[in-house]
């Protein structure tokens, strides 16, 4: 665990960079951890975010598939929108643990 | 003391030679898993493989239920060979593996491979299997881009980080 000092805010971090305390999320260290990966987040990229942040706080293990059905973006968009990990860095970004998921 | 340095994989090679549940599917799980983490992945079909990438057989795959040492009975005890023999046995079995892995999000074989190729993963058939079963693109499905020799296959499997694996 870290600390990190994220759009102006300090918050814990796992050493792959996952925020510990989802609470402590905003649209704005969302973007800020999209920069270092390369991604820039457009309105699409915070709906599949939004999504994300809402099944997991329902207790839902994620995966590609669920996301590529909920009608936000097919799975080929989803790995337009995050490029080279569609599941870990959308995960990242959204403030949720990293999912432990094969699929 | 050499220093040991760390590379990175960065290709994976997938073959798969078996059609039964267990093996096609250690094939797909490990070449998605490679595309979801930014790893190029092709996987090759050959032999009894090819029945994963056949429009006609695809999504109808049966896990062996005869000399199987590790198939139990719902509640552990061992699953007797006798009981595999009889009709229908192999079907519900398989159904049920099906049942449980759709349970864990894990997709049917033809959507797994459109999840596969959906991340930029390339699927290819054995022309020498497809030759010897008589099969050619008109019987695989869309995912498959070419049937090649194996000379391709090696072909296309150099550069740093690359590694083949055999399920």
């Amino acid at each position: 665990m870290a600390e990190k000092t994220v759009a102006g805010k300090t918050v814990e971090v796992t050493d792959e960079g996952y925020l510990v305390n989802r609470d402590e999320w905003s649209k704005e260290i969302a973007a800020e951890l999209a920069k270092e990966d390369g991604i820039e987040l457009s309105d699409k990229h915070y709906e599949v975010l939004d999504y994300l942040r809402k099944e997991s706080a329902a207790g839902t293990s994620l995966s590609i598939r669920k996301v590529g059905k909920s009608g936000i973006t097919d799975i080929k968009g989803l790995y337009k929108l995050f490029p080279g990990g569609p599941l870990k860095y959308s995960s990242k970004f959204a403030g949720i643990p990293k999912p432990a998921s094969c699929v | 003391m050499t220093e040991v340095k760390e590379t990175p994989l960065k290709k994976v090679i997938v073959i798969c030679a078996k059609a039964s549940i267990e093996d096609v599917y250690a094939t797909l799980i490990m070449a998605n898993g490679a595309v979801m983490e930014g790893i190029e992945a092709k996987v090759f079909f050959t032999f009894f493989g090819l029945d994963a990438i056949t429009k006609k057989q695809m999504n109808k795959l049966h896990t062996g239920v005869v000399g199987n040492p590790g198939m139990r009975m719902p509640g552990g005890l061992p699953f007797p060979t006798l009981l595999g023999v009889i009709p229908g046995v192999e079907a519900g079995v398989s159904s049920m593996m099906k049942k449980q892995m759709d349970d864990l999000d894990v997709p049917p074989v033809d959507e797994f491979l459109d999840m596969i190729t959906a991340g930029g993963g390339e699927v290819y058939a054995c022309k020498m299997a497809a030759d010897m079963f008589k099969l050619t693109m008109d019987d695989f499905s869309e995912h498959v881009k070419a049937i090649i020799t194996v000379g391709d296959l090696y072909a296309m499997s150099g550069g740093e980080g690359t590694q083949i694996i055999f399920t």
